[in-house]
């Protein structure tokens, strides 16, 4: 099998995604006696960090165009270099990048997607691939024909240590007229320097949709402060205006790794999970007891958040172990 | 600018779900639907950007149950028309076909500008705004916070992981998977939905034809409830107490 990975780039760096989808396609390359082929886009890729092992060959693709991400410049390139290599599957990560991306192809060279993988296998002459669905409640298997195309979610699979030597690189034509597109690149924004940065905090406390009302933040804020934590939460209460975004944690938020991960009405879905499963402690309380936060949970409590907050508020203080 | 604000009723995952006697489905017999959550954000931003820029949104959604109290809800909240599109497509999340009798709606429309949700929960064969917008030849950019008139064309904000984001200006057509609006959804007033419930609801019926090569879902299972957590049993006083110890146990409290 013949595969076609897509290497993000930030800040100079290729994309955390990037070793799990070299790994899996050095093992599919491996079993179905393939060949791994890395595509990097860049106004200079030679200056990108960060290893692109496993695969057998990269491209790379030089033009001002992808100074900055453009996703109508990164889709003509990709289509083109679909085109001229013929490969059999083309990987993207589940990413903003992979959204634009992989779809777009999909409909542009007529090949099947399947997205949201947490597995990916031969199977016969084509693919099955399993995905995550309805919000992670249920697991879907998925056959793919080849040629294809697939969008793994992160941490699905485990990153290869050592493997093997940087590949060759080989420069592909870039298509005429990319700066000349209906998308011009404005500006950057990173992260307000002055917000908390949730990543550093040790222990934290994550409210979600379950929460009830808004009301429930402020009994939620209370909890945090006698655990002496911060008070975090899903993307849905930050779209409704409730919690502010540099406090969100997810996909389009923060990814966290704290001590303490307890978590108040939070679905779990996989957005959500991206962003804080390798907790070292998750506490996970909701009412639905088929919530798929349960499955990254260490300890799951089925219980209306209601009652339970102002319970451990009035047991830790009547312990003493308040910090508030 | 003719901007079109496509929606889609889904299943609500609030809910239990159970896989269909087809081992391929899940039951939809008494399973809610609901608008998704995403092109509910992604229909208050084209209301924002008509407000803010005088420009005409129209709302479409693929016929079906339920279809026509959405759309006019969708009136209620400030689009200026609404059109259903009638099809033949059997599963809903063949995202190919789907994308096929939209395309054809927003041609016959003259839409340029298209704003729908980021995502929904069983788009696992194609989110929407990248396959249409493969499909029209348009730009696409997904994860979008805002988007405002600038110029002849539009300023958006696309987010990416790790709280970074970067700002676009696009001129011509696009397809825009919106993650959320510039502000909340906002809500609408019972006597607005009535006024609205007598709003005439335009109909396109475009035939779709299946992809010479298209992913087939083979089989759905539940993932298994809890997975590993050690459960906390009891009433809320007891959960407390044992979550407490817990805490206490590890060092996270009382050091």
């Amino acid at each position: 099998m013949k595969i076609l990975v897509y290497i993000e780039q930030i800040a100079g760096q290729t994309a955390g995604i990037t070793g799990e989808l070299l790994t899996l396609a050095r093992g599919l390359a491996e079993r179905t006696g393939g060949h791994v082929e890395a595509l990097i886009a860049s106004d200079a890729p030679e200056s990108i960090g960060g290893s692109l092992a496993g695969a057998d060959l990269v491209l790379t693709a030089a033009d001002p165009a992808f100074a900055q991400y453009n996703p109508q410049a990164q889709a003509a390139l990709i289509e083109a270099v679909i085109a001229a290599r013929a490969p059999d599957l083309v990987l993207f990560g589940y990413t903003t990048m992979g959204m634009d991306l992989a779809p777009w192809l999909a409909a542009r060279t007529g090949r099947p997607l399947a997205g949201y993988c947490i597995g990916l296998e031969p199977d016969g002459a084509g693919l099955k691939a399993r995905s995550q669905i309805y919000g992670g409640k249920l697991i879907a298997d998925v056959e793919l024909p080849l040629p294809a195309i697939v969008v793994m979610a992160p941490g699905a699979v485990r990153e290869a240590e050592g493997r093997g030597d940087e590949p060759a690189r080989e420069a592909v034509a870039v298509p005429p007229g990319l700066a000349g597109g209906a998308v011009r690149f404005v500006s950057a924004q990173a992260p307000d320097a002055n917000a908390i940065d949730i990543t550093q905090v040790e222990k934290l406390v994550c409210v979600g949709r379950g929460i009830g009302e808004q009301d429930a933040i402020e009994e939620a804020r209370g909890l945090a402060s006698a655990l002496g934590a911060e008070l975090v939460s899903s993307r849905p209460l930050v779209d409704l205006g409730w919690m502010p975004k540099e406090r969100q944690v997810g996909k389009s938020g923060r990814t966290v790794k704290p001590r303490l991960y307890l978590t108040l009405g939070v679905s779990g879905a996989p957005e959500h999970l991206e962003g804080m499963s390798a907790a070292d402690l998750i506490i996970a309380v909701n009412t639905d007891a088929n919530a798929p936060i349960f499955q990254v949970a260490h300890y799951r409590a089925v219980v209306d958040c209601a009652d339970l907050i102002p319970e451990i508020v009035d047991e830790l203080e009547r312990q003493g172990l308040s910090h508030a | 600018m003719h901007v079109a604000a496509i929606l889609r009723l889904v299943p609500d995952t609030r809910e239990e779900l159970e896989v269909d006697a087809s081992g391929r489905d899940i039951d939809r017999e008494w399973v809610g639907m609901r608008l998704s959550e995403f092109d509910d954000q992604a229909l208050e931003e084209a209301v924002l950007l008509k407000e803010r820029s005088g420009a005409k949104v129209t709302a479409i959604a693929l016929a079906g149950e339920g279809v026509d109290r959405l759309l006019q809800t969708a009136v209620a909240r400030g689009v200026d028309e609404v059109v259903r599109v009638v099809h033949d497509i059997a599963d809903s999340r063949d995202t190919a076909r789907q994308v096929e009798a939209l395309a054809g709606a927003l041609h016959r429309i003259g839409a340029d500008v298209v704003l729908t949700g980021v995502m929904t929960p069983e788009d696992i064969l194609g989110q929407l705004a990248g396959t249409l917008a493969g499909r029209l030849g348009w730009p696409v950019f997904n994860a979008v916070t805002s988007v405002a008139a600038e110029g002849d064309g539009l300023r958006l904000r696309q987010e990416y992981s790790g709280g970074r984001a970067a700002i676009f200006d696009v001129s011509g057509p696009v397809v825009i998977g919106v993650q959320s609006a510039s502000q909340a959804p906002r809500y609408v007033a019972g006597s607005k939905l009535r006024q609205a419930a007598g709003t005439p609801i335009g109909q396109e019926e475009i035939p779709t034809r299946a992809p010479a090569a298209a992913a087939a879902i083979t089989g759905l299972s539940l993932v298994e409830a809890g997975g590993q957590a050690v459960s906390l049993e009891g009433d809320a006083t007891t959960i407390a107490g044992k979550i407490i110890a817990i805490l206490s146990e590890k060092g996270l409290i009382g050091a």
